[in-house]
């Protein structure tokens, strides 16, 4: 089986965001960047592929700025990918052209059973990625997938509003959004990323791919800080002279019911 | 000037957040197109007008009951190209989120997705989103991209009034047979009944100071009075007290009601990403130092299993005289 999945390098959750003076972007100085979370259940998803068939490859590959996002990629293979593949470019590509970057280098290898990525970034929560890189594979592809099988055929479930639940059958090469849920993603051990030093990684540029970073479709700008929210009214009293005070607030100040 | 469409998705009634579309995109001054896709949806069709559209476009067919990611696409992207529309407008769910970036890759166009704020004009469409788990927001500016699509937060626009006299002109879509690659094999119908938490105006969430999942029916008791929909933490997610779906924040749903209400929760940043975005936040906490209390617009140091029992009296009280 030859197996990709596609990850994204994201700045951690606990670090603080600041803008650009000229409101462009975030400042990326003293950012603290890790895996994207979703993707580490892609890694997990492929891995586990790997092993019930007792054969294939586990390609890991992103894109971004190589000297920063290669680090990424050494930790799914200190997880237990075989080797990478990094698009060398600037960081912030729109959803369109990271996917198609990433369908252009996958299609460089040849012929793939399964791309994994994960459910979306959690830095700019697009969701979009997968579903056009699927299209531009020409594959079938499930969104947000909670469970996943493929003995015979791909069987892949996603969770969709009021907790139900759509059953999937694929048949094919295929895309695959992990969602949380999907599995435990492992640890990288000690040996495991001692072993990720080694293991083969290539580099692309964007033209490799049969793409240019004016080909995007939409852009981000005028960033902002969301609005200071005025200070908490903190209601004191005994439970039950609280419940009645905030009723009274929520109704007659706020206006929400 | 640039017609606009509305993808709406065919639920037994329109949802909230595609009437708050159909507003918009009447406000804008261009013509509207709706487009309805599923099964048993041509009678929603009259309220679509009401609340806007010139045009109906509508798929209903058996075959469309569940949602097929091929054959939606394919029905899309038949329907935006013969609207002409240069705008196309959807209401975020499941279904859109994975729907949009697909028909989007077809007309070789780009998405703005999960957007906040939508400026639409005759000539023009601007958006703004939320980034980086909210810590901040930019504009959207179409690039290159023949049609604009964008998918909404629920709850974020007015909804206008109906005009019971208005009208639209139908128009029937045969649904496509599909590729045969990606076939539905099951829908496995959820628990709840209850609005979903993406949908919710009103939400009231518990977390590990609930102590368990069954001291969850406080919440529910709470809820039932005000017509919320109950949410958790990860922390009672993962403990197994409450199922996955009910889990708020950055790797649970991102929810924007009016009013949130978080009961025995802390207020991890990674919470706090799921729904600092509501408009009127109250905490309940016996920490006086929590987290939460920083965001919330309205905060309560004490015992939720005093405080609960007795919001929700205060407000059977105020809501039903
Ligand atoms: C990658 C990643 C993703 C994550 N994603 C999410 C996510 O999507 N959603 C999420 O929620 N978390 C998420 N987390 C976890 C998050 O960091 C916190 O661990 C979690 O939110 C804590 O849940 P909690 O507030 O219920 O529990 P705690 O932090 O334990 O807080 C419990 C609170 O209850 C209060 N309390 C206890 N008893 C009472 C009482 N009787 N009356 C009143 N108050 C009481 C306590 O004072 C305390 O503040 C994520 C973490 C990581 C690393």
């Amino acid at each position: 089986m030859k197996i990709f999945v596609c990850i994204k390098q994201v700045p951690d959750t606990e670090t603080r965001i600041q803008l650009k003076a000229d409101r462009s972007g975030i400042e990326e100085t003293g950012i603290k960047w890790v895996m994207n979370p979703y993707d580490e259940y892609a890694v997990e998803e492929a891995l586990k592929l790997r092993e019930s068939k007792g054969a294939g490859t586990v390609t890991v590959v992103t894109i971004g700025p190589k000297t920063r996002v290669t680090d990424a990629l050494r930790t799914a293979m200190a997880m237990g990918a075989d080797d990478g593949i990094v698009i060398d470019s600037a960081d912030h590509l729109d959803p369109y052209l990271t996917a198609k970057a990433l369908a252009g280098a996958i299609q460089k290898e040849g012929a793939f059973d399964i791309v994994f990525t994960g459910k979306l970034a959690i830095d700019d929560n697009a969701a979009s990625v997968p579903q056009i890189l699927a299209e531009s594979l020409g594959v079938p592809h499930v969104t947000m997938v909670t469970k996943f099988s493929a003995s015979g055929t791909i069987a892949a479930e996603r969770e969709v509003e009021g907790g139900a639940r759509e059953v999937f059958e694929i048949q094919g090469p295929c895309v695959i959004a992990a969602n949380k849920g999907l599995n435990t993603p492992r640890y990288a051990s000690l040996p495991g990323i001692m072993k990720a030093k080694k293991k083969p990684l290539k580099e692309l540029t964007l033209a490799d791919t049969g793409m240019q970073a004016s080909q995007i479709k939409v852009r981000l700008k005028n960033f902002e800080l969301p609005p200071e929210k005025p200070k908490v009214k903190m209601i004191a009293g005994d439970a039950g002279a609280q419940a009645k005070e905030l009723v009274q607030l929520l109704l007659e100040e706020a206006k929400v019911l | 000037m640039g017609k606009v469409f509305v993808f709406i998705e065919g639920l037994q009634d329109l949802k909230k957040g595609s009437l708050e579309l159909l507003t918009a995109a009447k406000a804008s001054g261009r013509e509207v197109v709706a487009g309805l896709i599923g099964a048993n949806v041509k009678g929603l069709a009259a309220k679509a007008a009401q609340y806007g559209a010139k045009t109906v476009f509508i798929a209903d067919a058996s075959t469309l009951a569940a949602y097929n990611p091929d054959t939606f696409a394919e029905t899309l992207t038949v329907m935006i190209k013969e609207s002409g529309a240069d705008v196309v407008l959807g209401s975020s769910s499941s279904l859109t989120r994975d729907l949009f970036p697909r028909v989007a890759a077809r007309l070789d166009s780009g998405v703005a997705s999960d957007c906040t704020i939508l400026q639409l004009t005759s000539g023009d469409v601007k958006a703004r989103r939320p980034l980086y788990a909210g810590k901040c927001t930019a504009e959207v500016e179409f690039v290159g991209s023949p049609v604009k699509f964008v998918l909404m937060r629920p709850n974020q626009l007015p909804v206008g009034s109906p005009d019971s006299a208005a009208t639209a002109t139908n128009k029937d879509f045969s649904p496509p047979a599909g590729t045969g690659k990606i076939t539905n094999k099951e829908v496995v119908k959820g628990t709840s009944t209850k609005t979903d938490l993406t949908e919710a105006n009103v939400i009231v969430s518990g977390g590990r100071g609930m102590q368990n999942g069954e001291n969850f029916k406080i919440l529910e008791e709470l809820a039932n009075a005000i017509g919320a929909t109950v949410g958790a933490s990860r922390a009672v997610a993962d403990a197994g007290w409450v199922p996955h779906s009910m889990q708020v924040g950055q790797t649970g749903k991102t929810v924007a009601p009016s009013l949130y209400i978080a009961a025995g929760i802390s207020g991890a940043i990674q919470h706090l990403a799921g729904m600092s975005g509501s408009k009127v936040i109250v905490a309940i906490n016996k920490d006086a130092d929590a987290p939460i209390f920083q965001k919330a617009t309205y905060g309560l140091v004490g015992d939720l299993f005093e405080i609960v029992p007795k919001m929700t009296e205060e407000f059977k009280k105020a809501l039903h005289k």
